[in-house]
């Protein structure tokens, strides 16, 4: 103890230019409408905003993406045209075209410039052609990348209903996860699994998660004896949990404090602060904290970890000792970064767009417990980073993986820096214990590369200039 | 309001930063909010650049839509001029900065006293011009900038190059093939005893812009790119320009013949008949190519045509005057240049189509089921759905249309990598409708030739089956004149019975 209070052993927090390079929030829209299979996102901007997405979003746009632009032109600007008759016009097209269960709508950094009232327009129209109508401010002023899916979730929220039906069957239909978890067995059979389930309070977990990563998580704290009684969103809007007062949410992803704001104070439910479920150290502090809010005792998990562990050693052997650097764009990092260190990596920076102290409390004390125990200096937290600023430390500290934006990538290859694009950290399946792999196999790609290619001597592909 | 699935011609800034990244040591700085440096992530992924792509962002947020930019982009221009000393920074404006109508001249004109480097406002509206028109006026903007500056110095080099000599204008980083058109016609010009005076944007310094003028005429390959700038030197300096786009074998030798003219008025005295001549006949083997008896096999194929202005010109005249192919349809999105482009097209083929929506795209595709497509990366997913091979002729593009290979359009080796591209376009179609109608692979579901969602009819089981069984070639006509029977005669749901009928009263 004394040994330790002689280095710098809390965390520590910078905050820089906020010059850096990320996804604007409306990229939610890419992910979002493929998880709410019933939805429609109309993503309310400029070419701009379009642009963006159709370039983001590559070959998706072209299978007919339950997603558009509402294309702001010159009279919508000036206020030449009205706003409410006009997105009416738009949103009657889309009812007729695709008659989704919920249109989604986007509002950019233009609709925030202009002042346009989606919130105020958005129950009249609601009511007019009978479609209910969701507004999420994600837009570029105000959000980086994933906020934009906690925005859409904390206005979703919103439209969660209140009271559990009565009827049995129609419970059942609402819960998705526990009817699919169910499927083809018989009623006496689902009532002898609910036994299986130990006596708590309901539990919603919220977070936009793969299919596959849903039944996996599920299925996990059903192993403690833990029900989810539903997720926030669901695979359909029709779909969407229960939420009563007094209910326990947990996230499970480190960016949706919005959403976790809304569940408490506006829904009046408590939440479980816990470590995100990333890595198997992740995994099972998340799901340890939940079994001890509600009572209950974890039954094998350590076993389960360790097992998990022993089963990544040939990745870990390729890290082990390798230092790693995040530039921060997509509010993963504080997660990945306790993973890779816990794997034996030693991390430089965690460069982060915001950082929400109070929702990752959990998380940011798991990063220290995991320096302390790994023996390793704990990493500077960067907040709003500046990107020329971190390259310049990223040339002087010469990290062995630099975790970035694709903006940055192949530039720094070319000076023979390692990296890993990470945006491919929000696509693939990251959680729980099974997809602790998935993470590796991302991680190490590079090194693995290296060790491909490294008898040809093509580190440095860029010539020096002569600096002026 | 407008409902966009899709746009061809990206924002006018995305044309400014093409501009700006192009030039050597040129650094742009965008007004925008987080998030809007997408063009960063572009540049870097489909052009596979080495280089950090020099454009930053002045960030946009809540402070200052309260208060305003206030010194934040002044800072932000001085700072970047420390740290690489660019030789210009281009203050760029987005849609956002559009409408928040900050008095960005005023930031650069302030910024520009503390600065080493040069400093401008790009002057383009974000609602008024699209991505092709702010390039074409950002390199106008950039070339008289640095003109009037080099003769407010007396710095205007005077006099022409000893040997007849070009500039090549519109060469640009993200524009379609650009790299190895440039190569191509560097290597025709050395062919043609002309030396290239100035390349620009790509790769080019702001301080040569002074040499301009030394050229004895400038070459527009790309009629989106420069056109502008090729205007004001005329203007300026009296120098000829040729806008003729050496694409295809009879555009090629027309563009050579229009620069034998132009040099030789100014006292030259080149004949290229017999350089035409050789290439035509025995370099490029597309002459050859259309004579022989796999090129007689397209004669009277159907093909749509849909790009920019430039490669949809071009395309379309190849395809009907070199190789015989009836072009059923010829379109552009450009739609601010649509009379040149009728003019160019109107008598190779047989309808135009002005349009920046791909849904209409996609429905004239579909209504007239050609044996190829040529068209953008939009046009090659609608070729996937209809089962129509496509060759990709113009942006928008996806990372494949930036080969490694070398792959111009231009020149006469461009005419070689167009014949490859028609003629695998076309096999591959044949081949693909032979298999089926021997039924080598006919296990898919029925497609749809309606490409938006307003198909009204139904289709009972029945008819679906019965329709599978027909041949993937004729299938398409066979439901469409279906359709049109039923719709005829108000009929919603198609049995047997009524694809029987219609097949009795329009034979199909």
């Amino acid at each position: 103890m004394t040994v330790a209070q002689d280095q710098p052993s809390a965390l520590n927090f910078e905050c820089e230019t906020g010059n850096y390079h990320t996804f604007c929030p409306i990229s939610c829209v890419a992910w979002l409408y493929q998880k709410i299979e019933d939805s429609f996102f109309l993503v309310i901007g400029t070419k701009t905003c379009g642009y963006f997405l159709q370039n983001a979003m590559g070959v998706m746009i072209f299978a007919e993406p339950r997603y558009a632009m509402a294309e702001l032109e010159e009279g919508d600007i000036s206020a030449k045209l009205n706003d409410y008759e006009e997105l009416k016009r738009l949103c009657l097209q889309i009812k007729r075209d695709r008659n989704p269960s919920v249109i989604v709508w986007i509002g950019t950094c233009t609709t925030e410039i202009i002042k346009m009232d989606l919130e105020g327009l958005a129950p009249r129209l609601e009511a007019e052609i009978g479609i209910p109508i969701v507004t999420a401010r994600a837009n570029g002023l105000d959000y980086a990348f994933t906020q934009g899916e906690d925005t859409v979730l904390a206005s979703m929220a919103h439209k969660c209903p209140t009271k559990a039906p009565k009827l049995e069957a129609e419970k059942k239909e609402r819960n998705a996860v526990s009817s699919l978890l169910n499927f083809g067995r018989k009623k006496e059979d689902v009532t002898q699994q609910e036994s299986e389930y130990k006596d708590h309070q309901p539990l919603v977990l919220f977070g936009s998660l793969p299919d596959p990563v849903v039944t996996n998580l599920t299925l996990e704290l059903k192993k403690q004896g833990v029900k989810v009684s539903g997720w926030l969103p669901s695979k359909r809007f029709t779909e969407l949990p229960v939420i009563e007062e007094g209910y326990y949410v947990a996230g499970v992803n480190p960016f949706l404090s919005r959403t976790a704001t809304t569940l408490m104070r506006r829904r009046k439910t408590k939440l479980i602060g816990a470590p995100f479920p990333i890595g198997p150290d992740g995994t099972r502090a998340w799901i340890e904290k939940i079994c001890s809010v509600l009572n209950i005792e974890p039954q094998g998990l350590e076993e389960r970890e360790a097992k998990i562990w022993e089963g990544l050693e040939d990745y870990l052997q390729l890290i082990r000792g390798k230092s790693v650097f995040f530039m921060g764009d997509n509010l993963l990092e504080v997660s990945l970064a306790r993973f890779l260190i816990r794997c034996g990596m030693t991390c430089q920076e965690i460069g982060i767009p915001y950082m929400d102290k109070r929702y990752q409390k959990a998380e940011l004390e798991l990063l220290e417990k995991t320096c302390k125990e790994m023996g390793v200096p704990i990493p500077t937290i960067v907040e709003k980073p500046d990107n020329y600023n971190q390259i310049q430390r990223i040339y002087a500290q010469k990290p062995d993986l630099v975790i970035t934006g694709m903006a940055h990538a192949n530039p720094l290859e070319a000076r023979g820096i390692n990296t890993k694009w990470s945006v491919e950290f929000t696509f693939a399946q990251i959680h729980g214990f099974t997809n602790a792999r998935d993470i590796l196999e991302l991680a190490t790609r590079p090194m693995r590369r290296n060790n491909n290619l490294k008898e040809l001597g093509w580190e440095k592909l860029v010539k020096e200039e002569a600096k002026i | 309001m407008k409902l966009a699935y899709w746009m061809y011609a990206g924002p006018a800034h995305i044309g400014t930063l093409r501009i700006a990244s192009s030039f050597k040591n040129v650094h742009a700085i965008m007004h925008a909010p987080l998030g809007d440096d997408y063009f960063n992530v572009m540049r870097s992924m489909l052009e596979r650049e080495r280089n950090f792509t020099p454009v930053t962002a002045s960030i946009v947020d809540r402070n200052v839509l309260a208060r305003g930019s206030q010194e934040k982009v002044v800072d932000n221009i001085t700072r970047k001029d420390q740290e690489e000393s660019p030789d210009l920074i281009v203050l760029t404006p987005t849609c956002t900065s559009s409408i928040l109508q900050e008095d960005l001249q005023n930031f650069v004109s302030r910024a520009s006293m503390d600065t080493k480097g040069d400093v401008m406002l790009a002057d383009v509206n974000h609602y008024r011009y699209n991505e092709l028109q702010a390039a074409d006026r950002t390199l106008h903007q950039v070339v008289k900038y640095y003109l009037e500056k080099a003769r407010k110095q007396e710095q205007l080099p005077t006099g022409k190059t000893e040997k007849p000599s070009v500039n090549i204008i519109g060469i640009s980083t993200l524009g379609f093939h650009n790299q190895h058109d440039c190569t191509e016609l560097k290597r025709l010009m050395a062919e043609l005893g002309i030396e290239v005076n100035e390349v620009i944007p790509d790769g080019a310094s702001v301080h040569n812009l002074r040499n301009l003028p030394r050229a004895w005429f400038n070459l527009v390959p790309y009629r989106e790119l420069g056109m502008m700038t090729a205007e004001y030197l005329e203007a300026e300096f009296a120098m000829p320009y040729v806008d003729i786009t050496p694409m295809g074998v009879v555009e090629t030798a027309r563009c050579i013949r229009k620069i034998q003219q132009v040099i030789n008025h100014q006292g030259a005295e080149v004949d290229y008949e017999d350089y035409i001549n050789n290439q035509t006949l025995y370099v490029s083997q597309a002459a050859w190519f259309s004579r022989s008896i796999d090129c007689q096999n397209l004669t009277g194929k159907k093909a749509v045509v849909f790009g920019d202005n430039t490669h949809a010109v071009a395309m379309t005249k190849i395809l009907a005057r070199e190789m015989g192919i009836q072009v059923v349809l010829a379109g552009t999105y450009c739609k601010y240049d649509s009379d040149w482009f009728r003019e160019q097209v109107s008598e190779y083929c047989d309808e135009v189509l002005i349009s920046e929506d791909n849904g209409e795209i996609g429905d004239a595709i579909a209504r007239h089921e050609p044996s190829a497509i040529f068209g953008t990366q939009m046009e090659r997913h609608v070729g996937k759905r209809l089962d129509i091979p496509c060759g990709v002729i113009a942006a928008p593009i996806h990372i494949q249309n930036f080969p490694i290979g070398y792959k111009p359009f231009m020149g006469y080796e461009g005419t070689n990598q167009i014949a490859d591209l028609v003629y695998n376009s076309f096999t591959l179609g044949m081949e693909d409708h032979l298999l089926e109608i021997f039924g080598g692979h006919d296990t898919k579901e029925v497609i749809t030739k309606g490409i938006s969602a307003d198909s009204d009819l139904n289709w009972d089981k029945e008819a679906k089956v019965e329709l599978g069984k027909i041949p993937g070639f004729v299938r398409g006509k066979v439901k469409r004149n279906t359709e049109k029977f039923a719709r005829d005669r108000n009929l919603s749901e198609i049995t047997l019975e009524v694809m029987y009928a219609a097949k009795e009263s329009v034979g199909a």
